[in-house]
């Protein structure tokens, strides 16, 4: 069995080979190779997670050496994975969640010509994210998480002749390598602190904790940031952010991809896998869940701004990664929520992303939702599809968001004291503005008259619904995000199936969990009922109006980019200004001044050096005398 | 004094020679170094080496000394004068220093070496010697001999072949390699015709029935010195002799004689001219 | 007396001729002076054979004059063919090592 791992990696990595060196001839059926190896790679998970579901609970960790990569003595680095409950997750939500997109995008990408590079460029990615939940060690985790950068940054960017994909794909590309220095730093760290950087002697299991606990708490809290830092780049987290809403340049399934199975789950999943590292360093846990309440609430304020429905969903997803980078960071209270909340998100978000491009794709890829307008009775699927998704995302009881939205706030208020309160209060707080502004997107976009209007070809818009191909993905992921959660949560089955890796604790809450699920229903009613007054009883008007202070700060993602630029941009040419002034003057000072008193010596010497005999012969003559002297001072002495 | 008792001291007589000869050659020496003209140089040096030859024999080493002056004084320095001669006994070396401080930084040096060798003989402080008494017994040539063929015998063969190669040496390095072929003496005339100047050969030196020194110019009808007739390396060297005013000078001083013999006060030019004609 | 003496001679005379090398630029009078110098040497190796009662230094001596007179010939043959060059025998116009 533990010979299928390698392969989950090979399919997708293969198609990525096979597509992108094919050349044309590949171009007729291209699509179909790629989304073939994706759902190979599912079935491949399928038949693993078979196997693991047929184990004891102690003995699901399968793993496979493949070959010693750096073989150096005192620094050993093996291509070796390891496959255990949180893999197990994570591949089949990739795998899963990815073969569905690679459906859904040959219909959504049918009359592109370059098609078949965007789905080799879809498998790399796949396969980059299996190799890094995959890899038994940090290093090779490493090499995953360069290869998800290196993919997002293709398929961002895939629309290159748009400037502003290209600039949106380098800007990804470059907040992302602040992450990465983070990742590489720790992993240096690690490797100088505990000589190795393999998961299994690092991070132990339950049962027998590994070394990284015998490290003192300031090396610890040390690297623990440094791999929060790397959350932060890749999960689109406070301060790193900024990348994800300029990342909707990208063609939609992207977008759909890197929120719902690949990309941004990466961070977390770093974090919960170093659970054994965060839970001896408690101030980095403090700090991520400041991180991942900061996200919540931003992500989700931005999100009520936004006019373009997939920067308004960016919003909501950079919200919900806040909620479950929050719950990682509670330590073993939250990380089974924060995984859960990952799968349910990874449904209803593939699905609303999914609708989202259905909607775009009737509509001319018009994108600002207040040029939509009653469209559910054009595109009855989609509608009734991401309305599913919407319930689910809003936390609507029964669906999978409700079940895991709940226990993420529940644990937050089990961390205790002040700081439960003030993380409850926030992920509370968080839920009501999620509910607000995703029912202003179900609003405009659905419901009220239709206000369309031709674009500037003078093309009117006929909406009309998505394809078979398209549509399918979306209804498999609306059973996701309706049944998953109950599914999950019925029986403990997710707590089960995760608690050896993970561990449990429930923590000592001082709301009870009906309180807490109450509380909950009531500030859902409350942003449900706010964004009715506002979009649901009054006509949207076409043009957005000016807005408060705070939506004008939202619509520019909360003056994020103004902060990069005014802090990092000019902080950074100056930094470089004064740099550059300080290496004329005082570096090539000191250089160049001791190549001129040099070269003043030598030019003074060098008249020495007159080419008359005489004078070497002088120099020889008082060498002899020297030389005798010398002699005779020995003597003497 | 018997073989290898050791001496304190020598002979008055040596003392004597010692300190007049050796005075003699410091003042050679010096006046090797300070002479002008290297032929001066070279004959002072000379005395020198006679000097140090004597010295030789003073302190026993009779074969040594002879050599000294046969070898040194006989051939060597007269391969310096042939070769003074050869190069050309420019007028004189300038003395004037032309590398700045050269010649103080030399005399410190000179100075300060001198002073720490003879510092480094006298701190040797030999109060005895042994003399060549035994040495000698059987005769300094049959001595040497016995040393030179016997403990020295690979570095006599060495400087053996030293001496060749120094030879040959000399030879390659003044050996001149011909770039053109010689020019006849027809293609010399020739050569001469074309450029139109002294056809026929040049007009020798001196004044007939007077002087026929090499140095001295032949006069020209008018009485003035022609450069042609003497040799080009005297010409170049400016030791051309004038005598085209010598004869008129002569002849004035007769006159003035004869005046004063005569008693006469004054020529009257008249007079003569009148003379002359009675005398035809 | 003592022969020691000679000792101070040879080194002056050797001094001397060392210094007339420094000073003079006929490469001739050069020579010459680096021959006071060579019999300085021998006067030294002479009066030293006296002294330690052997003739080692005499041999010394001899074969200084057989190298000597080696060098003069090579020595000479230099000079001539440098003048005949440079029509010059200034050691100070063979300068061409400087820059």
């Amino acid at each position: 069995m533990e010979n299928l791992i390698a392969l989950l990696i090979a399919a997708p990595l293969l198609g990525a080979a096979v597509l992108l060196c094919g050349g044309r001839r590949l171009d007729a059926v291209g699509h179909w190779i790629g989304t073939v190896l994706a759902a190979v790679s599912f079935v491949i998970g399928v038949v693993l997670f078979a196997d693991l579901l047929g184990r004891s609970a102690d003995d699901r960790t399968l793993t496979q050496h493949l070959w010693s990569w750096i073989p150096v003595e005192g620094f050993k680095a093996d291509v070796a994975f390891q496959l255990d409950q949180l893999s197990m997750t994570f591949v089949l939500l990739i795998t899963g969640v990815g073969s569905l997109i690679h459906l859904y995008s040959v219909g959504y990408m049918e009359h592109d010509e370059r098609r078949r590079r965007f789905f080799g460029y879809l498998n790399l990615f796949l396969a980059a994210m299996l190799l890094l939940v995959l890899a038994d060690n940090y290093l090779l985790l490493y090499v995953g998480w360069e290869g998800v950068g290196l993919a997002s940054y293709l398929l961002i960017g895939f629309w290159q002749h748009k400037p502003s994909a290209a600039t949106a794909a380098k800007k990804a590309f470059l907040v992302n390598r602040v992450g990465d220095m983070g990742l590489s730093i720790a992993v240096m760290l690690m490797f100088t602190t505990f000589g190795t950087f393999a998961f299994a002697p690092l991070l132990g299991t339950q049962e027998e904790p590994g070394i990284a606990g015998d490290a003192s708490e300031g090396t610890l809290t040390g690297i623990a940031l440094l791999l929060l830092l790397a959350a932060c780049g890749k999960s689109a987290q406070v301060p790193l952010q900024s990348w994800l809403g300029d990342a909707m340049e990208g063609p939609t399934p992207v977008s759909a991809l890197i929120h719902a199975a690949t990309m941004v789950t990466a961070g977390v999943y770093l974090i919960v896998r170093s659970g054994a590292i965060f839970n001896a360093a408690p101030d980095a846990q403090l700090v991520v869940t400041v991180v991942g309440a900061v996200t919540l609430l931003f992500g989700a304020i931005v999100g009520c701004a936004k006019d373009d429905i997939k920067k308004a969903l960016a919003g909501s997803t950079m919200s919900q990664i806040g909620y479950m980078v929050l719950a990682a960071g509670l330590g073993p209270i939250g990380y089974v929520w924060a995984i859960m909340h990952l799968v349910t998100h990874g449904f209803f978000k593939a699905g609303l992303f999914l609708g989202a491009g259905s909607v775009m794709h009737g509509m001319n890829d018009e994108v600002d939702m207040r040029r939509y307008g009653g469209l559910r009775k054009y595109m009855p699927i989609t509608f009734v599809t991401f309305g599913l998704g919407y319930l689910a995302i809003i936390g609507f009881p029964g669906l999978s968001g409700f079940f895991s939205k709940d226990k993420i706030i529940e644990a937050a208020f089990a961390k205790g004291g002040t700081e439960g309160w003030i993380l409850g209060g926030a992920a509370l707080l968080g839920a009501a503005i999620t509910a607000y502004y995703m029912t202003r997107v179900m609003l405009m976009t659905f419901f009220g008259e239709k206000r369309w209007q031709p674009d500037a070809d003078g093309h009117e818009p006929h909406p009309h619904e998505s394809p078979r191909s398209m549509t399918i993905p979306m209804i498999v992921l609306a059973f996701g995000s309706v049944f998953a959660g109950a599914f999950f949560t019925i029986g403990d089955r997710f707590l089960n199936w995760l608690e050896p890796v993970t561990g449990d604790d429930h923590g000592h809450s001082p709301l009870s969990a009906t309180t807490v699920t109450l509380a909950t229903m009531v500030v859902l009613v409350v942003g449900v009922a706010i964004a009715y007054g506002q979009y649901g009883r009054r006509p949207v008007p076409v043009v957005a109006p000016r807005g408060s202070m705070l939506t004008r700060a939202a619509r520019r993602d909360l003056l994020q980019d103004d902060f990069n630029h005014v802090v990092l941009v000019r902080g950074g040419e100056h930094l470089t200004r004064s740099l550059v002034y300080v290496d004329h003057t005082l570096v090539d000072g000191v250089v160049n001044g001791t190549a001129a008193s040099v070269g003043g010596l030598s030019g003074r010497m060098r008249r020495v050096q007159n080419g008359f005999v005489r004078s070497y012969a002088v120099s020889m003559f008082g060498g002899a005398a020297i030389l005798i002297a010398a002699t005779l001072l020995m003597r003497a002495v | 004094m018997s073989g290898q008792l050791a001496a304190y001291t020598t002979s008055t007589g040596e003392a004597f020679q010692f300190w007049v000869l050796g005075t003699v050659a410091v003042i050679g020496a010096l006046c090797t170094v300070f002479m002008k003209k290297a032929v001066h140089s070279a004959l002072c040096l000379a005395g020198t080496m006679i000097v140090l030859a004597v010295f030789y024999l003073a302190n026993g080493a009779y074969f040594l000394g002879i050599v000294q002056i046969v070898v040194y004084t006989g051939a060597i320095m007269m391969l310096f004068l042939f070769v003074v001669m050869l190069v050309g006994v420019t007028a004189a070396d300038s003395l004037r220093e032309t590398i700045r401080g050269q010649r103080w930084l030399a005399l410190l040096c000179g100075l300060g070496f001198g002073i720490l060798l003879m510092g480094g003989i006298g701190h040797a402080s030999i109060k005895e010697f042994n003399g060549l008494t035994q040495a000698n017994a059987n005769g300094n040539v049959e001595g040497l001999a016995a040393l030179i063929f016997t403990k020295y015998v690979f570095a006599f063969e060495i400087t053996g072949a030293l001496l060749i190669t120094a030879a040959v040496g000399a030879m390659v390095l003044t050996h001149r390699e011909r770039t053109e072929r010689a020019r006849t003496q027809r293609e010399l005339a020739e050569q001469r015709v074309r450029e139109g100047k002294h056809l026929p050969p040049l007009p020798a030196p001196g004044v007939y029935a007077r002087h026929n020194a090499v140095d001295i110019a032949g006069l020209l009808p008018d009485g003035t010195p022609s450069e042609l007739t003497v040799n080009k390396t005297l010409r170049e060297r400016g030791q051309i002799r004038d005598v085209s005013a010598e004869a008129l000078n002569d002849l004035r001083a007769l006159e003035q004689r004869a005046e004063e013999r005569l008693e006469r006060t004054a020529i009257d030019p008249v007079n003569v001219k009148r003379a002359e004609e009675a005398s035809k | 007396m003592n022969p020691v003496n000679y000792l101070y001679l040879a080194a002056l005379l050797f001094t001397i001729g060392a210094t007339g090398v420094l000073i003079r630029r006929n490469a001739i009078v050069v020579f010459m002076c680096i021959e006071l110098m060579l019999n300085a040497c021998n006067l030294a190796f002479v009066a030293f054979s006296r002294m330690h009662g052997n003739l080692d230094g005499q041999i010394i001596a001899f074969f200084t004059m057989v190298v000597a007179a080696a060098e003069v010939v090579v020595g000479l043959a230099i000079i001539v063919s440098l003048f005949r060059t440079r029509h010059s025998a200034s050691v100070d116009d063979a300068s061409l090592m400087k820059l």
